[in-house]
Protein backbone atom coordinates (compact mmCIF):
# COMPACT_ATOMS: atom_id res chain seq x y z
CA UNK A 1 0.00 0.00 0.00
CA UNK A 2 1.46 3.88 -0.57
CA UNK A 3 1.30 6.32 1.32
CA UNK A 4 -1.15 8.70 -0.35
CA UNK A 5 -3.67 5.20 -0.27
CA UNK A 6 -2.91 4.94 2.90
CA UNK A 7 -3.49 8.33 4.04
CA UNK A 8 -7.17 8.34 2.43
CA UNK A 9 -8.09 4.82 3.61
CA UNK A 10 -7.18 5.70 7.32
CA UNK A 11 -8.71 9.11 6.79
CA UNK A 12 -5.81 11.47 7.75
CA UNK A 13 -4.56 14.35 6.65
CA UNK A 14 -1.85 15.11 3.96
CA UNK A 15 0.22 17.79 5.47
CA UNK A 16 2.93 17.47 2.77
CA UNK A 17 3.07 14.33 0.56
CA UNK A 18 6.49 14.82 -1.76
CA UNK A 19 7.03 11.02 -2.75
CA UNK A 20 3.06 9.91 -2.00
CA UNK A 21 3.88 6.49 -4.12
CA UNK A 22 5.81 5.56 -1.44
CA UNK A 23 5.27 1.83 -0.29
CA UNK A 24 4.47 1.26 3.23
CA UNK A 25 5.06 -1.97 4.67
CA UNK A 26 4.94 -1.86 8.34
CA UNK A 27 4.15 0.59 11.67
CA UNK A 28 6.59 1.91 14.39
CA UNK A 29 4.85 3.98 17.32
CA UNK A 30 7.43 6.26 19.47
CA UNK A 31 8.66 9.52 20.62
CA UNK A 32 12.21 9.06 21.69
CA UNK A 33 14.34 9.92 18.35
CA UNK A 34 16.95 7.16 19.38
CA UNK A 35 14.76 4.43 19.90
CA UNK A 36 13.07 5.10 16.60
CA UNK A 37 16.11 4.96 14.69
CA UNK A 38 17.22 1.94 16.59
CA UNK A 39 13.90 0.14 15.97
CA UNK A 40 11.99 1.17 13.11
CA UNK A 41 12.46 -0.26 9.93
CA UNK A 42 13.10 0.85 6.09
CA UNK A 43 9.74 1.72 5.27
CA UNK A 44 7.47 1.61 8.35
CA UNK A 45 5.08 4.27 8.73
CA UNK A 46 6.50 6.61 11.67
CA UNK A 47 3.34 7.75 14.32
CA UNK A 48 4.80 10.15 16.72
CA UNK A 49 3.43 13.50 18.97
CA UNK A 50 7.38 14.84 18.46
CA UNK A 51 6.64 18.14 16.09
CA UNK A 52 10.52 19.54 16.15
CA UNK A 53 13.19 19.86 12.84
CA UNK A 54 15.00 16.90 14.03
CA UNK A 55 12.16 14.48 13.07
CA UNK A 56 12.64 15.22 9.42
CA UNK A 57 16.27 13.76 10.01
CA UNK A 58 15.38 10.73 11.58
CA UNK A 59 12.47 10.07 9.65
CA UNK A 60 15.35 10.35 6.29
CA UNK A 61 18.09 8.34 8.04
CA UNK A 62 16.00 5.68 9.63
CA UNK A 63 14.24 5.44 5.78
CA UNK A 64 10.85 5.19 7.01
CA UNK A 65 7.83 6.07 4.03
CA UNK A 66 5.81 8.38 6.26
CA UNK A 67 5.80 10.29 9.58
CA UNK A 68 2.04 9.97 11.13
CA UNK A 69 1.45 12.76 13.46
CA UNK A 70 -0.98 11.54 16.03
CA UNK A 71 -3.16 13.42 18.58
CA UNK A 72 -3.63 16.19 16.27
CA UNK A 73 -0.30 17.50 16.36
CA UNK A 74 0.73 20.29 14.39
CA UNK A 75 4.03 21.04 12.47
CA UNK A 76 5.72 24.56 12.10
CA UNK A 77 5.46 25.90 7.96
CA UNK A 78 9.34 25.39 8.45
CA UNK A 79 9.18 21.93 9.17
CA UNK A 80 6.97 21.54 6.04
CA UNK A 81 9.61 23.14 3.61
CA UNK A 82 12.22 21.03 4.85
CA UNK A 83 10.09 18.06 4.48
CA UNK A 84 9.02 19.12 1.05
CA UNK A 85 13.08 19.61 0.34
CA UNK A 86 13.98 16.64 1.81
CA UNK A 87 11.24 14.45 0.33
CA UNK A 88 10.02 13.23 3.64
CA UNK A 89 6.18 12.33 4.14
CA UNK A 90 4.23 13.80 6.36
CA UNK A 91 0.57 13.01 7.31
CA UNK A 92 -1.62 13.99 10.28
CA UNK A 93 -4.23 12.10 12.53
CA UNK A 94 -6.63 13.84 14.76
CA UNK A 95 -7.19 10.44 16.64
CA UNK A 96 -4.58 9.81 19.40
CA UNK A 97 -1.76 7.43 19.00
CA UNK A 98 -3.21 3.53 19.48
CA UNK A 99 -5.80 4.47 17.79
CA UNK A 100 -4.00 5.87 14.85
CA UNK A 101 -1.59 2.71 14.71
CA UNK A 102 -4.94 0.31 14.90
CA UNK A 103 -5.84 2.59 11.85
CA UNK A 104 -3.15 1.53 10.25
CA UNK A 105 -2.86 -1.79 11.26
CA UNK A 106 -6.05 -3.04 9.07
CA UNK A 107 -4.95 -1.30 6.04
CA UNK A 108 -1.04 -3.12 5.86
CA UNK B 1 36.62 0.98 -6.13
CA UNK B 2 40.69 0.68 -5.70
CA UNK B 3 41.40 4.39 -4.03
CA UNK B 4 39.25 5.24 -0.46
CA UNK B 5 37.22 8.68 -0.91
CA UNK B 6 36.58 10.87 2.10
CA UNK B 7 34.46 12.61 3.00
CA UNK B 8 34.82 15.69 5.89
CA UNK B 9 32.85 17.21 7.86
CA UNK B 10 32.52 20.27 10.76
CA UNK B 11 29.72 19.36 13.08
CA UNK B 12 28.42 22.79 14.28
CA UNK B 13 27.85 22.42 18.60
CA UNK B 14 25.84 25.49 18.55
CA UNK B 15 22.49 24.51 16.44
CA UNK B 16 20.36 21.62 17.13
CA UNK B 17 18.28 22.31 14.28
CA UNK B 18 20.74 21.74 11.84
CA UNK B 19 22.25 18.68 13.17
CA UNK B 20 21.67 15.80 10.98
CA UNK B 21 23.12 17.72 7.47
CA UNK B 22 26.94 15.76 8.08
CA UNK B 23 24.60 12.43 8.45
CA UNK B 24 21.66 13.39 5.65
CA UNK B 25 24.90 14.64 2.98
CA UNK B 26 26.80 10.97 3.31
CA UNK B 27 23.35 9.40 2.91
CA UNK B 28 23.04 11.13 -0.35
CA UNK B 29 26.66 10.69 -1.38
CA UNK B 30 26.80 7.02 -0.24
CA UNK B 31 23.49 6.66 -2.40
CA UNK B 32 25.45 8.05 -5.41
CA UNK B 33 28.43 5.40 -4.89
CA UNK B 34 25.75 2.75 -5.45
CA UNK B 35 25.85 1.69 -2.04
CA UNK B 36 23.29 -0.67 -0.81
CA UNK B 37 19.96 0.65 0.96
CA UNK B 38 20.82 -1.21 4.27
CA UNK B 39 24.49 -0.36 4.51
CA UNK B 40 23.28 3.32 3.87
CA UNK B 41 20.95 3.11 6.97
CA UNK B 42 23.36 1.65 8.93
CA UNK B 43 26.04 4.33 7.77
CA UNK B 44 24.07 7.37 8.29
CA UNK B 45 22.27 6.43 11.30
CA UNK B 46 24.75 5.20 13.45
CA UNK B 47 26.80 8.92 12.48
CA UNK B 48 23.29 10.84 12.98
CA UNK B 49 23.64 9.56 16.83
CA UNK B 50 27.02 9.99 16.94
CA UNK B 51 26.80 13.75 15.15
CA UNK B 52 24.16 13.92 18.17
CA UNK B 53 26.05 13.61 20.45
CA UNK B 54 28.38 15.60 19.64
CA UNK B 55 26.33 18.88 19.44
CA UNK B 56 24.35 17.84 22.73
CA UNK B 57 27.35 16.85 24.75
CA UNK B 58 31.12 18.53 22.97
CA UNK B 59 29.69 21.64 21.52
CA UNK B 60 30.88 20.23 18.05
CA UNK B 61 33.39 18.47 16.25
CA UNK B 62 34.60 16.66 13.09
CA UNK B 63 33.35 13.61 11.19
CA UNK B 64 35.03 11.75 8.31
CA UNK B 65 33.77 9.12 6.43
CA UNK B 66 36.03 7.51 4.40
CA UNK B 67 34.75 4.67 1.97
CA UNK B 68 36.93 2.08 0.54
CA UNK B 69 36.68 -1.45 -1.54
CA UNK B 70 35.47 -3.95 1.19
CA UNK B 71 34.17 -0.98 3.90
CA UNK B 72 33.27 2.05 5.36
CA UNK B 73 34.84 3.94 8.01
CA UNK B 74 33.58 6.68 10.60
CA UNK B 75 36.09 8.81 12.03
CA UNK B 76 34.33 10.91 15.19
CA UNK B 77 36.80 13.51 16.79
CA UNK B 78 35.56 15.89 19.78
CA UNK B 79 37.18 18.59 22.03
CA UNK B 80 34.20 17.80 24.30
CA UNK B 81 34.49 16.95 28.44
CA UNK B 82 35.39 12.95 27.35
CA UNK B 83 33.47 9.84 28.92
CA UNK B 84 34.31 9.32 32.58
CA UNK B 85 33.07 5.79 32.13
CA UNK B 86 32.67 4.18 29.13
CA UNK B 87 31.05 0.61 29.99
CA UNK B 88 28.45 2.93 31.46
CA UNK B 89 27.86 5.54 28.75
CA UNK B 90 27.55 2.23 26.58
CA UNK B 91 24.21 0.80 28.63
CA UNK B 92 21.05 1.53 26.56
CA UNK B 93 19.11 4.18 28.95
CA UNK B 94 22.36 5.74 30.62
CA UNK B 95 22.20 9.51 30.04
CA UNK B 96 23.34 12.57 30.94
CA UNK B 97 21.60 14.83 28.37
CA UNK B 98 19.59 17.65 30.53
CA UNK B 99 16.17 18.03 30.27
CA UNK B 100 15.71 20.67 27.32
CA UNK B 101 17.76 18.13 25.63
CA UNK B 102 15.22 15.29 26.34
CA UNK B 103 12.12 17.86 25.35
CA UNK B 104 13.41 17.69 21.87
CA UNK B 105 13.22 13.38 22.01
CA UNK B 106 17.16 12.77 22.63
CA UNK B 107 18.67 11.65 25.74
CA UNK B 108 16.94 8.73 25.48
CA UNK B 109 20.40 7.07 26.58
CA UNK B 110 20.38 4.76 23.04
CA UNK B 111 23.04 6.84 21.36
CA UNK B 112 26.11 5.18 21.72
CA UNK B 113 23.96 1.37 21.94
CA UNK B 114 22.50 2.27 18.24
CA UNK B 115 26.24 3.09 16.97
CA UNK B 116 27.41 -0.04 17.93
CA UNK B 117 24.19 -2.10 17.10
CA UNK B 118 24.57 -0.47 13.21
CA UNK B 119 28.44 -1.32 12.72
CA UNK B 120 30.53 -4.11 12.67
CA UNK B 121 33.43 -2.63 14.72
CA UNK B 122 33.51 0.38 17.02
CA UNK B 123 36.26 1.99 19.38
CA UNK B 124 35.83 4.98 21.52
CA UNK B 125 39.03 6.49 22.91
CA UNK B 126 37.91 8.86 25.29
CA UNK B 127 40.11 11.09 28.05
CA UNK B 128 38.20 12.95 30.09
CA UNK B 129 38.88 16.69 30.26
CA UNK B 130 40.19 16.30 26.71
CA UNK B 131 37.67 14.94 24.27
CA UNK B 132 36.58 12.01 22.17
CA UNK B 133 37.40 9.94 18.91
CA UNK B 134 35.10 7.09 18.13
CA UNK B 135 35.97 5.23 15.03
CA UNK B 136 33.18 2.68 13.47
CA UNK B 137 33.42 0.55 10.72
CA UNK B 138 30.85 -0.74 8.90
CA UNK B 139 31.80 -4.32 6.09
CA UNK B 140 30.92 -3.87 2.65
Amino acid sequence: MTVNELCEKCGFSAVVVPDGDREVTGCYMGDLLSWVMGRAKGDDAWITIMSNINIIAVASLADVSCIILSEGVTVDDDIIATAQQKEINILSSALPSYETAVKVSEQI
Amino acid sequence: MSESLTFHFDVDGEDFTSAGQASVQVKKNLRRLGISPEIIRQVSIAMYEGEINMVIHAGGGKADVVVSEDKIEIILVDKGPGIADIDLAMQEGFSTATDSVRSLGFGAGMGLPNMKRYTDEMTIDSVVGEGTTIKMVVNL
